[in-house]
């Protein structure tokens, strides 16, 4: 494995040790898996389909399981405890490609909702907070809607907002713009980019090519649940160092 | 080839809508040759038989609590005199004549009750107060034994009361007991499934009848000598388990059209198992299954006549009651099916429209 290159913006945050994943008997999904992400560190992690990009990063709160090696996020290791799963739950805040909104409930209860019942504030504090992010996403107006009358960029907007109440200090991105229109993929973007300038430790699964030069600190690529080649944006571009990478590259860039 | 159009087509007003009856008939009566067909058979049919039920209801019916009268308009008119003179006994069962106005303030305090806890508005902490209250007050003027009022045993209680009282108890016991089988079912955990599996099989295997003659007779050599259980407390919880078992079914059919994101988006912001079920999934679930949950819960209304078959005289064993033991009026059943048609009717039909109002409600949030 190469270094990262980069100094790191701060301690490491996130700490993967030999982490392997199987599904069922045969499907090695994640292998050897190290990785250390540093606080304030952004990172886009891209690969083909199948790569075990999703995967890693639903490992970290718990969504998917593991079965050999560490993980530990900010000092707490992942265990079968349920306690250390919802404490690391309330530091990482998740974006996921079909958005998840609870359809049920309006926007600004999506909102509340882990505020009041996770973290045990009072109704009023919550939703004065879930304003603020809502703000933050440009999306104030919107609050009493249903989340299905929205379109899909308000939507994965809500639900970065959704995210951000908890103040995690790490938000993981799951091809947070794969399930969007085209003309909806830049207001998410604005979004991710104006949050990484605020310093927020940020792992985002994506093909957007474009997001991951103007942001990231480093660029993982992976193939078959290996990390193949990480590197800074510039390096990894202009210069891949492996065969595989160099294919992948050619095929999202191409056109 | 390529084209560029060089000007807007300005907006049109839309197509203006045509009402009135004579569209409304051609529309819906008379669509097609199909639809006309039908419409003139429907309409022959009436014709045909209409005139002779009008005639027979209505026309040639006798109101008059007159056997005599009754008798010799048998066959050309019905006898509605067998519902004057037997309405209380129908009603109420064998319940104490004189004391009758106990069962009919009891149940309309329970109906007032049921239609209070049907409206949304009402769902407050009170509600479950005024449901101990109520209930206190139901059993207190049934049994009595208090303020001076004649004890009278369960076994003497009977017709429309018990009809309501138990179909409402075992609907209100059997909704969270399925709920939380139904979520059993899917435990992670092998022995909370295995027990929710079996339970939910076995009472699938028999019928409601089965189920009521073993609370009735079996379950009683099981108990130690000296400890009785009323009969009436037996048969509904004999109802409750058994509607229980199929209300976990429609449960479940709603719990697995939950996408999985919504769990995972719930687990994602750190929320509890009871937490994501409680605020995200039965929410959504339920909302989805409300007709078939309504459906069941009609269903049983109607099952609790099977309580008949252990010498509980509900509603309709009420009627067999007033009826059978009395030559004079025994020949006028139908008459008093019919009487017992339009209260079950009643109560089936407000179920039917109240369910109708909760999926308009529930389906605020996904209409745009």
């Amino acid at each position: 494995m190469t270094a990262p290159e980069r100094a790191k913006v701060g301690d490491p945050i996130i700490v993967f040790d030999k982490v392997n994943k199987w599904y069922g008997n045969d499907f090695h999904v994640l292998r050897d898996i190290d990785l250390s992400v540093g606080r304030g560190e952004r990172i886009v992690i891209c690969g083909p389909s199948g790569s075990g990009k999703s995967t890693l990063i639903r490992c970290i709160n718990r969504l998917e399981e593991y079965q050999e090696g560490r993980i530990t996020v900010d000092g707490i290791e992942l265990t079968d405890d349920v306690k250390a799963i919802e404490n690391i739950r309330k530091e990482v805040g998740m974006v996921f490609q079909q958005f998840n909104l609870f359809p049920h409930l309006t926007v600004l209860q999506n909102l509340t909702l882990a505020p009041m019942w996770v973290a045990k504030m009072p109704k009023a504090e919550a939703e004065e907070r879930a304003m603020t992010q809502l703000q933050r996403v440009r999306i104030a107006e919107q609050a009493e809607k249903f989340p299905l009358q929205l379109s899909g960029g308000q939507q994965q907007r809500v639900a970065i907002a959704r995210a951000l109440c908890l103040t995690p200090k790490v938000m993981m991105f799951d091809e947070p713009t794969s399930a969007l229109d085209p003309e909806m993929i830049k207001e998410v973007l604005d979004v991710m980019i104006e949050l990484a300038g605020q310093g927020m430790t940020m792992l985002c699964v994506t093909h957007e090519m474009g997001f991951a030069k103007a942001v990231a600190d480093r660029v993982i690529f992976m193939d078959q649940g290996q990390i193949v080649e990480q590197n800074t944006p510039k390096e990894f571009f202009d210069n891949p160092k492996s065969e595989r990478t160099k294919d992948f590259l050619s095929k999202i860039l191409g056109h | 080839m390529s084209s560029v159009a060089d000007r807007q087509i300005p907006a049109r007003a839309p197509p203006t809508r045509q009402s009135g009856l004579a569209l409304w008939i051609r529309t819906n009566l008379f669509a097609d040759w199909k639809s006309g067909l039908a419409t003139l058979t429907a309409v022959a049919l009436a014709v045909l038989y209409l005139p002779a039920a009008v005639d027979w209801m209505i026309v040639n019916a006798v109101t008059q609590p007159d056997a005599g009268a009754c008798q010799a308009a048998r066959g050309s008119g019905a006898c509605w005199g067998v519902v004057v003179e037997k309405y209380r006994l129908i009603i109420f069962g064998r319940y104490p004549y004189e004391d009758q106005w106990r069962p009919l303030v009891a149940t309309l305090l329970l109906v007032g009750l049921l239609v209070v806890s049907c409206i949304r508005a009402f769902w407050r902490p009170w509600l479950a107060v005024l449901w101990v209250a109520v209930l206190a007050a139901f059993f207190g003027l049934m049994y009595g034994g208090i303020f001076g009022l004649e004890v009278v045993t369960t076994d003497r209680w009977g017709g429309l009361p018990l009809t309501i009282m138990l179909s409402s108890l075992s609907i209100v016991l059997a909704f969270p007991l399925a709920v939380l089988v139904a979520l059993g079912r899917r435990s992670n955990l092998p022995a909370i499934r295995t027990v929710c599996i079996i339970y939910i099989e076995l009472i699938r295997g028999v019928p409601l009848i089965s189920v009521l003659f073993m609370a009735s007779f079996m379950f009683p050599l099981f108990m130690p000598v000296g400890l009785t259980v009323d009969v009436l407390i037996r048969v509904l919880v004999g109802i409750t388990l058994f509607a229980a078992a199929y209300l976990a079914e429609i449960v479940r059919g709603g719990l697995q059209a939950i996408p999985k994101g919504q769990i995972e988006a719930a687990d994602s912001l750190g929320l509890s198992y009871w937490q994501t079920q409680r605020k995200i999934v039965l929410p959504q679930a339920l909302a989805m299954v409300v007709p078939g949950i309504m459906n069941n819960f009609i269903s049983i209304f109607k099952d609790t006549s099977l309580v008949a078959i252990v010498s509980l005289y509900e509603l309709t064993g009420s009627l067999g009651l007033a009826l059978n033991s009395d030559a004079d009026w025994r020949p006028f059943k139908i008459e008093g099916y019919l009487f017992i048609t339009v209260i079950y009717f009643i109560f089936c039909f407000a179920m039917s429209r109240y369910s109708l109002w909760v999926e308009g409600q529930l389906n605020r949030s996904k209409t745009r």
